[in-house]
């Protein structure tokens, strides 16, 4: 029998099993990255979750289906415990990846986390000149020890991933930073134009490329991937302000990915503080099944019956879900509302606007 | 630290993300034309690499670096016999012999899954 086919899609109530944690075992940081994408108010050491607390979010994580744990922060070398950590996370039967800005990774601590089963490393990466990576990091000698870690982690025969947070001060050396990525030995490389959250938001004159920049950089990408095919992956996160849609953010709101916070706050995104009405649940609280299934923050954006339109009755709503919801939220005023990234939201004026507001000055440094 | 790229390891994450379909679609496609397996050839998962059967996730997947690849049960048992020591001609003839199907067919499926897998740093060849 044929029925009517409902424009709308189904209701939000379709559960999935999450696929990823990432675990922010802190928010303290050696680097001041102006386009750190934390939040303003960060977490204080004092309320960092302990080891045997993670241990416990690790296990219930296996348990509810995710398979991959981002070991992330601020930079997760600031926690003594780190080993520690990593080797709960493998018991729990977790792919671990570690994420780091290569500071404070020593040698020795290197080696204790391949003995305790870290499968991967990232190493976020400013730039391939010392100078301008080091004054993009705010911290003089990052970038040679970055190129000594990944030295040691290749050494180890574990697997590299360079991250490059592409903006205005290197987006002109696409072609060096990926030749770099192959010289350290990556066997995959991200070119992450800046997500504009948190602390970002804050440097976005001084960070923002102009559209020609963009448009050439997405031009050597494609290039350099046929020249490199076999020998390095690269992958590429899309510059928002100069997209025609929206990033399917998170892979969905409450479908993919879980995020804890250093004090334990589990957020369907690193960003969805952001979004003032929403009410985290902590893992002092709650189970983590009990959040993922229950709590409010991530029921109340799941699926995409919430969604106005021009989302509501377009095609591409089940690829995109209409975008990030904190985007949303910081440029449109409302959380529900089309991510205004996409050419068709009623508000992709504002986003034409801000992206043309770009200004030569001092980035505000990240310190804390 | 750098976070930016948060948004991309959840969704190459993805198990059924449409445009990560199509990527790897054009990637199968793009590859039809490298040249074959060597007989010899012992491949092997590199460190970093691991095929784990999740009764969450409905069967076997690959995980690698921020990446989660579904396997279905055909593409598991190919890359279960990449152990480093059999060579490709004993896993074409061990996997034509178990599932009784012709070894040609099964060298050409093998020959494709195996070198799209090691054109994304998934497999030692």
């Amino acid at each position: 029998m044929q029925t009517q086919t409902d424009p709308r899609p189904a209701p939000a109530g379709a559960l999935h099993n999450p696929l990823g944690l990432l675990a922010e075992l802190t928010h303290r940081c050696p680097l001041g990255c102006p386009y750190c994408s934390n939040p303003l108010e960060l977490d204080r050491r004092t309320d960092e979750l302990d080891t045997a607390t993670w241990a416990r979010v690790f296990r219930e994580a296996a348990g509810l289906g995710v398979l991959q744990v981002h070991l992330s922060g601020g930079e997760p070398a600031s926690r003594r415990d780190l080993v520690d950590i990593t080797a709960a996370a493998r018991d729990a039967g977790l792919y671990t990846n570690l994420i780091t800005s290569g500071v404070g990774v020593t040698p020795k601590l290197l080696a204790a986390l391949a003995d305790a089963g870290l499968d991967h490393v990232q190493i976020s990466i400013q730039d391939s000149e010392a100078k301008s990576a080091d004054r993009i990091a705010g911290y003089e000698g990052a970038y040679v020890r970055k190129r000594a870690l990944a030295a040691e982690v290749t050494a180890l025969r574990l697997p590299l991933t360079a991250n490059i947070v592409i903006h205005r001060a290197n987006i002109e050396r696409i072609d060096e930073l990926v030749a770099m990525a192959l010289a350290m030995g990556a066997a995959r490389v991200e070119i992450a134009h800046v997500q504009y959250y948190g602390w970002a938001l804050r440097n976005r004159a001084a960070l923002m490329p102009t559209r020609e920049q963009v448009e050439r950089a997405a031009g050597r990408v494609q290039a350099l991937r046929e020249e490199h095919h076999g020998r390095i992956v690269i992958d590429a996160v899309v510059p928002d302000y100069y997209a025609r849609f929206p990033k399917p953010c998170m892979g969905g709101w409450g479908r993919r990915s879980l995020n804890v916070t250093p004090s334990g706050r589990v957020l369907p995104c690193h960003a969805a503080e952001s979004i003032p009405e929403l009410e985290f649940w902590s893992v002092k609280d709650h189970s983590l099944r009990d959040i993922w299934e229950s709590s409010p923050s991530f029921n109340a954006f799941r699926g995409t019956g919430f969604l106005p339109e021009p989302c509501r009755s377009c095609e591409r709503r089940e690829l995109d879900f209409g975008g990030c919801r904190c985007q949303a939220y910081a440029i449109a005023g409302d959380a529900k509302a089309t991510d205004p990234v996409c050419h068709l939201s009623p508000h992709h004026h504002l986003v034409e606007q801000q992206a043309a507001m770009r200004e030569d000055v001092p980035y505000i440094y990240r310190r804390g | 630290m750098a976070v930016a790229g948060k948004w991309l390891e959840f969704t190459a994450g993805s198990l059924e993300g449409p445009a990560e379909r199509a990527r790897e679609n054009a990637q199968v496609n793009e590859t039809a034309a490298t040249p074959p397996i060597a007989p010899d050839a012992r491949p092997r998962l590199p460190r970093g690499v691991r095929l784990v059967h999740n009764e969450a996730q409905g069967g076997w997947v690959l995980l690698a670096p921020e990446r989660v690849f579904k396997a279905d049960p055909i593409a598991a048992e190919i890359v279960k016999r990449c152990t480093g020591d059999a060579t490709f001609d004993a896993i074409v003839e061990d996997l034509a012999t178990t599932f009784n199907a012709p070894p040609e067919r099964v060298r050409t499926d093998a020959a494709a899954l195996l070198r799209g897998l090691a054109d994304k740093k998934l497999l030692d060849l």
